[in-house]
């Protein structure tokens, strides 16, 4: 057991693409939450594969799109600082703030790193005591963790040169506001598996009560996603609405209890504005005042900021799943992957990215793609 | 306000909005890496600048008539960093590259010049050993570097080494190889594993340890491509995918002919540790650049000599076909994944990062 | 979100205070810490992400779900095709 390729086996996605078509006899609207899942399903053409009537909606779920335009920008402004090195997931360094992004700012002469863990960053700044080292800690409750550690292990190793740019987001907040929203068009969610690794499964049955939609604990390989479609419209076409777990190997009922402990310790909740979205209560954290400290905006205060999201960018909508991407008017026209006027442009999960690579393929050209390629050597 | 698109203005340099990534006052890396931000700086700066007909064409090398022969000239900078890393040095990417970038128009490389720019404060060993590593890859590639040059830049305005090399070739009669070439119903073979330097200069900078070793492709390719032409001299386009990776270069190809490719994506031969590095840092392999590796797009009835040819070449073992060229679509590159869907292949927008989602 | 990749524990060790281990995901190694699952043994397989091991895999539950993915087309076989059955279950 690897736990990988067994999970893309074309056969076994064909049974379950098989039983997908076989349940579903209306038209389902279901949101996949997480935009691993959304890179998940574009990199291997699995919404191609299901059946008309079921629709995925991409979500809210790529923390590079809902990283606020105003913490970009306090990104921007600490990076530019002559004593800082400013480290972040790859991510990041594309994403537009009001003026420029971090791949400017570097252009400019600031000190932006790329890292692929903030252990790197933490790593970083104890090597340079003379720079003041801040990690962009983004990231849903998966990457909280993670963010988390390094800073309590910057406090237990004294390592004062350190600070983390904290936004980070929760999902169960955000699937209610999404619910809330009057305009909602979701009728079942597949929850992202990894974040319940952490947090587990227990913040959901309440939702899924009170908003009578399924709810499906999903993991990310092709086998994974069509397995949680599966349940999601088996229990749409049931009338249920329960909450399953669909990525039993990688997921349990009470997550990681010693990363919940971290979390606790290190960040309190917080309201937090969702880029495109506005603010969602309590959907955030922040850290604790016990680590205040080691708060990079309250180390670096930031002031005289003016943030200004484009007008004409609907990413707002195309999040909550009240609009497609190509309803923008904006979209494909003067807002492209290259010249992005909102994240969900510029992440390769977020949804307008998504459907710029895709749907330039009209219905005609796939039919022909299907055919060439079955001739394929 | 949403509820209201606002108007589309013709002149996107007139636009109210801010549009960060339109604000290009100063060079990104991005406008290196090959992609799409580097086909601008081409299009928006120097073709303007000093474009011709030959230039236009945008070749790996240019394909030149000079006192009755066919010279195909090629020239390519090096900055790499490590300048060491599994499998080769900055040394043997100069000369591999340069030499690729000529056989890419069927030429036999000839004559190399290599141009040193150091930085101060450099160690003189390091410089003895990427010499050491040009010569023996010229010897390699059989090829004489017989011009050049070294300039020395303060300490700290340089990466300790960049080399450009440039270099001529002869291009047999009767060969017409150039990217505008392509068209429906030729194959479209790759001559090996990819990913493999990419990732390997990767896993220097990422601290990561592999298992089993990976090292670079970087090779010469003049070889092969002789091995090639032996077959037949009717190959239509030949690319090595270097910075971008095949993604890019069949995309370049894809536009320069206005024809579609479509390759299948279980076809393409990605070493297990290439793609689970990939996985881990969330790259895709079709964009990892190789240094030792060429597509070639050629008539079908050609397809089962040019595979056992390229077979029995060293740098050629593990040549398959991966796809062909398409009257749909035209510009675009599709792949068809393992589960039976499609998607779009499009050249990205600079260099490929680490993603965390 | 969160690129989590699966990887095989193939040595432990305590590093200033904390327990990490080198993590094989199929060739590519690399330092993961452990803070979190401080039980991992060599051999376990769990996933990573950004440098942190989130949870042990569980190689019964993926068994089983491989199963009850091999049984759906297995059903399909015993009760005939797809739509019949589904007009079954709709009824």
């Amino acid at each position: 057991m690897r736990y990988l390729e067994e999970f893309r086996d074309p056969g076994l996605a064909r049974r379950l693409l098989d039983e997908i078509h076989a349940t579903v006899t209306r038209p389902w609207a279901l949101m996949e939450v997480c935009g691993g899942q959304t890179h998940s399903i574009i990199r291997h053409g699995i919404d191609q594969l299901l059946p008309e009537q079921v629709e995925l909606i991409h979500g809210p779920g790529c923390p590079v799109c809902v990283t606020p335009l105003e913490m970009i920008d306090k990104a921007l402004a600490i990076a530019a600082r002559p004593e800082v090195t400013f480290c972040s997931f790859g991510d990041m360094l594309r994403v537009p703030g009001t003026e420029g992004d971090l791949f400017r700012v570097k252009g400019a002469g600031g000190d932006v790193r790329v890292v692929y863990s903030p252990l790197d960053a933490l790593e970083i700044a104890r090597r340079s005591p003379d720079r003041q080292v801040v990690f962009f800690g983004i990231g849903f409750e998966t990457t909280a963790p993670a963010n988390a550690m390094t800073v309590h292990q910057a406090r237990r190793l004294g390592i004062g040169n350190f600070s983390l740019l904290v936004s980070h987001v929760r999902v169960p907040p955000a699937i209610e506001a999404i619910m809330r929203s009057p305009r909602c068009r979701v009728q079942a969610f597949l929850a992202a598996g990894h974040v319940c690794s952490v947090m587990g499964v227990e913040e959901y049955p309440e939702l899924a009560g009170r908003f009578g939609v399924p709810i499906v604990v999903t993991g990310f390989e092709p086998l994974d996603i069509l397995e949680g479609v599966r349940r999601a419209v088996r229990q749409l076409e049931r009338g249920e609405h329960r909450v399953e777990n669909a990525y039993p190997r990688a997921v349990r009922a009470e997550g990681n209890p010693a990363a919940l402990r971290m979390l606790a310790e290190v960040f309190e909740v917080t309201d937090r504005a969702w880029r495109g979205i506005g603010t969602i209560p309590g959907s955030g954290w922040r850290l604790a005042d016990a680590y205040r400290e080691y708060d990079a905006e309250h180390r670096f205060a930031v002031t005289g900021l003016r943030t200004l999201e484009p007008a004409a960018c609907r990413s707002g909508e195309v999040l909550q799943g009240l609009l497609k991407p190509h309803e923008c008017a904006a979209f494909g026209t003067v807002c492209t992957p290259r010249t992005p006027l909102g994240a969900t442009m510029v992440s390769s999960e977020g949804a307008c990215a998504a459907y710029y690579l895709y749907r330039r393929l009209g219905p005609g050209a796939a039919a022909a793609t299907d055919k060439e390629a079955t001739s394929v050597g | 306000m949403a509820d209201f698109p606002a108007p589309l203005l013709p002149d996107p340099a007139e636009w109210s909005c801010p549009a960060p990534v339109r604000d290009r006052s100063v060079v990104l890396l991005g406008h290196g890496g090959g992609g799409a931000l580097s086909a601008e700086l081409m299009a928006d700066i120097f073709a303007p600048a000093y474009g011709n007909e030959i230039l236009d064409r945008l070749t790996d090398s240019a394909t030149v008539d000079l006192g009755g022969a066919r010279l195909a000239f090629s020239t390519d900078s090096h900055v790499v960093r490590p300048l060491f890393f599994p499998g080769g040095c900055i040394g043997d990417l100069a000369v591999n590259g340069t030499v690729n970038d000529l056989a890419m128009s069927g030429a036999q490389p000839a004559f190399l010049s290599c141009a040193f720019i150091l930085e101060e404060g450099t160690e003189l060993a390091v410089v003895e050993r990427i010499a050491g590593a040009v010569g023996a890859a010229a010897r390699a590639a059989g090829v004489s570097v017989v011009t050049g040059d070294t300039k020395v830049v303060d300490a700290g305005h340089g990466d300790g080494v960049f080399i450009t090399s440039s270099g001529i070739g002869l291009v047999p009669r009767g060969v017409d190889i150039r990217p505008q070439r392509a068209r429906p119903g030729d194959v479209v073979i790759v001559s090996g594993p990819v990913g493999l330097h990419g990732v390997a200069v990767l896993s220097v900078r990422e601290g990561l340890e592999f298992g089993v070793e990976i090292a670079s492709d970087t090779a010469p390719l003049g070889g092969l491509v002789a091995a090639m032409l032996a077959v037949t001299p009717e190959l239509h386009v030949l690319r090595d995918p270097t910075r971008g990776g095949v993604a890019t270069a069949l995309h370049e190809i894809a536009t320069a002919s206005g024809t579609g490719v479509v390759i299948r994506e279980d076809a393409v031969p990605v070493p297990e540790p290439v793609a689970n590095a990939c996985g881990f840092l969330g790259l895709d392999p079709l964009y990892v650049a190789n240094e030792g590796r060429l597509l070639a797009f050629a008539p079908p009835e050609h397809t089962d000599a040019l595979l056992d040819a390229m077979r029995a070449h060293p740098q050629g073992t593990g040549a398959v076909v991966i796809g062909e060229c398409v009257a749909e679509h035209p510009g675009m590159v599709v792949a068809r994944t393992g589960l039976g869907g499609t998607r779009v292949v499009d050249p990205p927008v600079g260099e490929q990062l680490p993603r965390i989602c | 979100m969160c690129l989590a990749v699966p990887g095989r524990v193939v040595d432990v060790e305590e590093r200033d205070g904390t327990p990490m281990a080198k993590v094989d995901f199929g060739g590519v190694v690399k330092d993961v810490c452990l803070a979190y699952l401080p039980d991992l043994q060599v051999g376990d397989y769990t996933i990573v992400h950004v440098g942190f091991a989130l949870q042990r895999l569980d190689e019964e539950a993926a068994l089983a779900t491989l199963e009850l993915f091999r049984s759906i087309g297995a059903l399909e076989e015993e009760f005939g095709d797809a739509w019949s059955r589904a007009a079954e279950e709709a009824r």
